[in-house]
Parts: structure tokens; sequence; C-alpha cells
């Protein structure tokens, strides 16, 4: 049939273009050029003399820290525990967040409960909780993860809750005449159905959890992690330790977001069809 | 494959401005194995209606009964095709919505592989069992309903304007096919469209619906042998006579919309 042949000369053309090597070149040149840009920006002001150079390090002192605090093994273990907190805490907004969300989407009677504790707790800033789970849960990697577990949940709840609510009423008729019973509409359809905005609420809540972690590292007086090695370097002014710490942040987050977001979404919601890649 | 009963099934909607009745006192017959068109202006509930025999909508009044049983609720013994594309669940691929009703009735996997792979061929989509309904056209992922719709051998086809959404040319094609199918399945189908000359392709019988309220207007038998030739005399002044109880003004020779 005609319409077939034009499906299937329309699946294999992205993958054979001619372009494609240039194109990707151009793609990666477009990425990094605003950091060479900003670079060159800060070798010129740190050489200057603007600042002086302690409060103000060159790339090569802030690489040569870099390497040193990773060869000597201590950035790794303030980036370690930092990372098992982060996790952890982002675990709990997972579990919870996806729990609750789905139930608010599925039950009028959970709807009813949650959104307006959830509407009025979400835009209060998770720094602003902080003293209070300091005060209640003891200083220290417990409060703290239970603190990044309860503000990154409600980005989480938001989108879970959005998702299912956002289920095509075409595919719950369709299942409904093929036979599908209450679990099965649940674990078949409304899951799958919502889970491109389930993955929006977890990424947001990634990012969540970053933000008040290493805030409250700060604060929670650990004795390691990132929060704590930028925070503790500022009384000795080791403004190149802090500059080592954000850049691992940054690493951190940009693997999380390529090493696991990009490829749930590519092998899920991407192959469906359901977003563009 | 079985008969079914519409006995004088009323069906109303809450609105803004009070009740309003959709459907009003319709009753007719279908007989097993027949292909039942319902044609009707929009608005005459022809879609309701056919919600109503799928179980989707209670009726406020009357009973739908299928092989003498009366229908509560949707069941397995239907297998519904709408007109919206988007009813096939775009995780999982052709294969996948098609074995999905096969899923729910417990069959094991290798099984339903094959029954599907079946369902697809006779819709001739047998080289695209593994693609995913984005990667389809929309004629495609209607043929990919349809056969979704069958693989689980329900004993009647409900059909909400399938091919509606289809440019004209595909649309043929997909009359022909289904016709075909019909002829290979044997099923009781009721096909609800607005399209004329579709219906006189397609049925066995016509019910024509008229609007505000919903009544059945005149129920009428299409007795032209299949394969039908839809330029054919005969075939058009079906149609003449099927738009003339539409309402339309119709000239003496040659069928106008």
């Amino acid at each position: 049939m005609q319409d077939a042949a034009t499906t299937i000369s329309a699946r294999e053309a992205p993958g054979h273009s001619p372009g494609r090597a240039a194109s990707r070149l151009r793609s990666i040149w477009r990425n990094v050029f605003p950091f060479i840009v900003v670079g060159v920006l800060w070798e010129i002001v740190a050489i200057s003399g603007i600042f002086p150079a302690r409060l103000f390090p060159t790339i090569e002192t802030v690489a040569r820290t870099f390497f040193a605090l990773t060869a000597n093994g201590i950035l790794p273990h303030h980036a370690i525990e930092t990372l098992i907190r982060l996790l952890s805490g982002f675990a709990l907004a997972g579990v919870f967040g996806v729990t609750i969300g789905i139930l608010m989407g599925r039950s009028r009677l959970a709807e009813d409960i949650f959104l307006p504790l959830v509407s009025i707790c979400a835009p209060i800033p998770g720094l602003a909780y902080t003293p209070l789970f300091l005060l209640w849960f003891g200083l220290g990697s417990f409060s703290s993860i239970l603190l990044v577990g309860f503000v990154s949940a409600f980005p989480v709840i938001f989108n879970s809750w959005t998702g299912v609510k956002a289920v095509k009423e075409i595919w719950v008729r369709s299942a409904h005449s093929m036979g599908a019973d209450d679990r099965r509409m649940f674990t078949h359809v409304i899951l799958p159905g919502a889970l491109p905005y389930i993955l929006t609420g977890l990424r947001l809540g990634l990012a969540q959890a970053w933000r008040v972690l290493v805030a409250v590292e700060m604060l929670a007086a650990v004795p390691w992690g990132l929060g704590w090695l930028i925070f503790g370097a500022r009384k000795f002014l080791n403004t190149d330790a802090m500059l080592a710490g954000i850049v691992v942040i940054a690493l951190i987050g940009l693997l999380l977001e390529k090493l696991v977001f990009q490829k749930i979404e590519n092998y899920t919601v991407v192959r469906w069809g359901m977003v563009a890649a | 494959m079985v008969p079914i009963a519409i006995d004088n099934v009323t069906l109303e909607y809450d609105t803004p401005a009070g009740k309003v009745t959709g459907v009003k006192d319709v009753s007719f017959d279908i007989g097993a194995s027949e292909f039942i068109c319902i044609v009707g202006p929009s608005g005459c509930g022809k879609s309701t209606l056919l919600n109503v025999i799928a179980g989707f909508l209670p009726p406020a009044a009357g009973e739908i009964r299928i092989d003498g049983k009366a229908v509560k609720g949707h069941g397995m013994d239907r297998g519904v095709v709408f007109q919206d594309f988007a009813q096939l669940f775009p995780w999982r691929t052709a294969l996948g919505n098609v074995s999905f009703g096969l899923e729910m009735k417990g069959i094991p996997k290798a099984e339903r592989d094959k029954i599907a792979r079946e369902q697809l061929r006779l819709v001739k989509l047998e080289k695209f069992v593994d693609s995913f309904p984005h990667h389809l056209s929309g004629g495609m992922q209607q043929r990919v309903a349809i056969a979704r719709a069958l693989a689980y051998n329900p004993s009647v086809l409900l059909m909400d304007e399938p091919f509606a959404a289809l440019d004209a040319m595909t649309r043929d094609d997909m009359q022909l096919l289904l016709a075909d199918v019909w002829r290979a399945t044997r099923k009781t189908v009721i096909y609800v469209t607005h399209n004329v000359a579709e219906a006189v392709y397609l049925a066995d019988r016509v019910i024509v619906m008229s609007a505000h309220p919903g009544t059945v207007q005149a129920d009428i038998r299409i007795d032209l042998p299949r394969p039908r030739d839809p330029l054919s005399l005969e075939f058009v002044d079906c149609q003449k006579q099927l738009m003339r109880h539409l309402g339309h003004k119709v000239s003496g020779n040659g069928a106008g919309h």
C-alpha cells in the first residue's frame, strides 16, 4: 500500500543523511562555545588583578586544585557523601511523590485532602524549613536527607497528579472494552500514559533536591559533603576549592541528566512518540 | 455473529440549561452477522447510541440486548473502534496493541502473539508488527485499531466513524479492506457514519436518524450484490434514496450533496 512505502522511507531517513556527522560537530560546537567565551573573560579578569588572586583564581589554579583534591581522595569523598544524601532524599521524594500524586489523580478523596496541603507547602523555599528540620531531627545526614526528600517531593507530586489527569479518556475506554480490570487499567494504561509527566516531575524534583541539599549541608554541620566543602573553604579564602566543588556539582548534575534521565526518556516516552526527542 | 435488539432506548444529557433528550425511543433489531450503518446529521445522537451499545453510557430508558442478554456496561463480546487515531496505546507496538485484549483474557504470550500477527495480516500490516503507532500513518493506525478490536474475537464490532478523519483515497482503500475483513470474519457490525456513499458501500441495512431529538427515520435494506461498484447506476440510486430521507434536495438524475 502507498502509505506503507512513505512510512518506511520516513523512518529510514534520519539514520542515513549525509550531513549528519557535520551537524553533530556543529551542535557540539554550539554547546561548547559559550563556555569558551566565559572562560576567556574569566582569565582576563583573573590575570588583570582587579581582584586579589586568592579571591579570583585563574582557571589553571582551579584545575590544579581540582586534580590535587581528586588525587588525594578528598573531593571524591565529599562528592560521594553528597551523592548518597542526594539519592536517598530523592528516592524518598520519588516513592512518596509518585504515590501521592497518582493517588490524588485517581481518588477524589485523596485529591481533596492533599491538594490544599501540597499547594500551600510547595511554594515555600526549601531553606525555610531547614532550621525546623534541624531542631526536630538533629544536625547531620538524617535531617538533610529528610529535608531533601520533603522539599523535592512537591514537583514530583504535582506532575504525577497532572499526568494521571492527562491520561486520555479514549485509552481508558479502549482498555475497558478490551476487558481490563482496575489493577491492569492502572499498570497497563494509567502508569505508561502518565509517564511523560512523571519523568518531568522526577527531573524537576532532582534539581530541587540539589539546590536544597547543597544549602543544607552548609548548615547541618555534616563532616563531609560538597556543600560543606564550599562553605568551609570560605574561612580560609580557598576560592579555588570552592570553585572545584561547584565544578563537581555541575558535572554530577550533567551526568545524571545525560546518563539517567535522557536514557530513560529515549527508551520510553521518546521511543513511543509521546515526547519529542 | 449474534443478533442484537435495541429496544425503546432513550438517552438524556445534563446540560447547564437542564436535561436534553439526545436519543428518543429508538428501536431496531440487528440480525446475526449483519452489517448495519447508522447515518444521520450531526447531533442526531448516532455516536451516543453507539456508546450506549458499547456500554460506556447507561440509557435513561429502554434496553439493549445482545444475543438475548441485556447490556450492563462494557464487555468483551463487543469490540470498539473509534474515530480518533489516538485510541492506540502509544507505548505499545502494533503487535502489543493488538494483543492487549488477549492479554487481559489471560492467554499465554506465544499464543497471543500468533493470533495478533494473524489479525495484523488480515488488515495487511504484517510488515509493521513491531512499529510504534506514531510511526504509522493515520490509515495504518486505524487498521491496527480494527485488528485490535477483532483480536479477542468479540461477536460484535462497533465502529464510530473510523475513517472520517482519513483522506478520501485512503478512505476508499479502508472501506474495501473492511468489506473484506467483514466477509472473512462474519462479525455483526454496527457502523456509525455521516457519509452516505460509505453507508451504501458497506451496509446490509442503513438506519437513518434525524436530529433533535434523535429518532429512527428510516430503515433501508441495501440489496446490491457485493463487491459493490460505487459508479453503478443502482449504487447511485441507493445513495439518492438515502439522501432524500436525510432531507437533501436530490435532482432527478445524478446524486449531489
